[in-house]
């Protein structure tokens, strides 16, 4: 579904990702792990389109879209639910989730989008008229999946969705992660939390001062050498 | 003095009605701040433009008022686009003194502009819409109608903030431009959308000032200060702020003119705005963050 061929990105001198190739296919769960500053958001970043990318070539279902601008990755059927939520605070629950159905296509069904996201969180619902920015860490994470579910994405890009909560609530996102997979969505991760996102996902990619280390099945990578002495401390 | 003043009453009316006319005003420029997070210093010269040219097309080549006043808004629209294009758009990451000074620039442009196109004298489109009594107090029509508009556009521009898609996208930009396009939201092309409607909000009270004002290439500094200074009472770029503070700085000038003498109520109004910076320098109503 996605692919990226030998992609390079960076911030004016700096540069951030070196030669990353990846693959994530129809159906599956996907993630990136690494230590802060691995290049992990600044992937997701290129692959939204938010950053310029400098060689290699980005594709969704076969096709390039390199030079695409960033507003019309979501047409594409990538939605992105960016590092630290960023939700509009001072706006309601409802309007952060209208906001994520703006584009053409995803207003039509914008009445059936909301049901389906106030199914999957009953308590969006309930705080429907709420300020976003006066809810839990927990409740903002869930709006802002929600609002990424709204523009009916086929691949949904999630960053770090565990930083920063509880360790409560950290399990109940990863527990969403593995309903949003049952729904049937594509789901490329990026995550810290190496332990418990090897759980939700099929594969993974290890990325390391913007170089792909290793990769290969959860499985895999929980018995491999460079996970387990980086991340496990075993 | 009888405890019930009949000119007392009328003054508050006038300060009322004046109120809803300065609610416009600040209504388009607080848009703009709270959106674009610059601030269009020659607000009331975009005013002025649309006051020539419906000065021009109705006089001049003899159009129906109602087309004159279509132009004004639309021509006005059209300069807020062309402004926030050729002028705000370039210093958008600038600091804000440059941004100032780039729109205040904009400002004496215009204003010298008509001059030189227009000349300095005071013209009027010839309508006096005279005035009904109610009981004792004789309330211009002029006055009525503008009073009744504004607030007209200002419920319009409410709803349609509040409503639609990109009304929604004009609220959720100013919180977090980075993430628009996440959205699939062009920012750009919300902030031009954003300075049509400031233009086009211009352009209305074009519309209604020339019902009452002479227009002339200096008409904008009876209006831009105060419509800056409302702003920045109500908490610049806050809406409902600024709407309130229209309504109080009206009756500073209304019944402070009538109680005292009738320059004197902008001398009340501008000692309250100062003081008020001692007392609240935010605004009364805080910019929410």
């Amino acid at each position: 579904m996605l692919e990226l061929d030998g992609v390079s990105a960076g911030y004016g001198s700096f540069q951030a990702l070196f030669d990353v190739s990846l693959k994530v296919n129809a159906g599956e769960a996907v993630a990136v792990l690494g230590p802060n500053g691995a290049g992990k958001t600044t992937l997701l970043r290129a692959i939204s389109r938010l950053i310029q990318i400098r060689s290699g070539a980005l594709s969704m279902q076969g096709r390039r879209y390199n030079d695409l601008p960033a507003h019309e990755v979501v047409g594409l059927g990538i939605a992105q639910v960016p590092e630290g939520r960023r939700l509009f605070p001072r706006l309601t629950v409802e309007d952060n989730l209208k906001m994520g159905a703006f584009t053409p296509s995803a207003r039509g069904s914008y009445r059936d989008r909301l049901d389906f996201v106030y199914s999957l969180f009953p308590r969006m619902k309930e705080r429907r008229q709420q300020m976003a920015g006066t809810m839990s860490g927990g409740e903002q994470q869930m709006c802002a999946i929600g609002r990424a579910l709204m523009s009916q994405p086929r691949l949904l890009l999630l960053d770090e969705p565990s930083a920063g909560l509880a360790p409560v609530i950290v399990q109940s996102i990863f527990e969403l992660v593995r309903r949003i997979r049952a729904e049937g969505y594509t789901v490329l991760i990026v995550e810290q939390n190496v332990q418990q996102v090897l759980k939700v996902v099929d594969r993974g990619y290890l990325l390391d001062t913007g170089r792909i280390r290793t990769s290969g099945t959860s499985a895999e990578l929980l018995a491999s050498e460079e996970i387990r002495k980086a991340y496990l401390g075993v | 003095m009888d405890i019930f003043d009949i000119f007392l009453l009328e003054a508050v009316i006038n300060g009322l009605l004046l109120g809803g006319l300065l609610a416009l005003l600040a209504l388009g420029l607080n848009l703009i701040f709270g959106v674009i997070d610059v601030v269009w210093i020659c607000y009331a010269e975009l005013i002025m433009v649309g006051m020539y040219a419906i000065f021009w097309s109705h006089t001049d080549f003899g159009w129906p008022l109602w087309l004159a006043f279509a132009l004004g808004i639309g021509l006005v629209a059209l300069l807020g686009m062309a402004l926030h294009w050729f002028i705000v758009r370039p210093v958008l990451s600038a600091e804000p003194i440059n941004q100032l000074l780039v729109t205040g620039g904009v400002l004496f442009f215009l204003q010298a502009a008509a001059t030189v196109a227009f000349g300095v004298e005071f013209r009027n489109i010839g309508i006096r819409l005279g005035g009904i009594p109610l009981g004792d107090v004789n309330l211009s029509i002029a006055r009525l109608i503008a009073f009744a508009v504004a607030l007209l556009a200002i419920v319009l521009a409410y709803l349609f903030l509040t409503r639609t898609y990109t009304g929604t996208a004009i609220r959720a930009i100013s919180q977090d431009r980075e993430i628009m396009p996440l959205m699939g939201v062009n920012p750009g092309k919300v902030y031009l959308v954003t300075s049509a409607m400031g233009g086009g909000l211009a352009g209305l009270a074009a519309c209604l000032l020339v019902l009452q004002y002479d227009i002339h290439p200096a008409i904008g500094l009876s209006f831009g200060p105060i419509t800056f200074l409302i702003c920045v009472l109500g908490g610049l770029g806050n809406l409902f702020g600024g709407f309130v503070a229209a309504f109080i700085f009206a009756q500073f000038i209304s019944v402070g003119g009538y109680v005292l003498k009738i320059e004197w109520g902008y001398v009340l109004a501008f000692v309250f705005f100062i003081a008020m910076m001692f007392v609240r320098p935010e605004g009364l109503f805080a910019r929410r963050r």
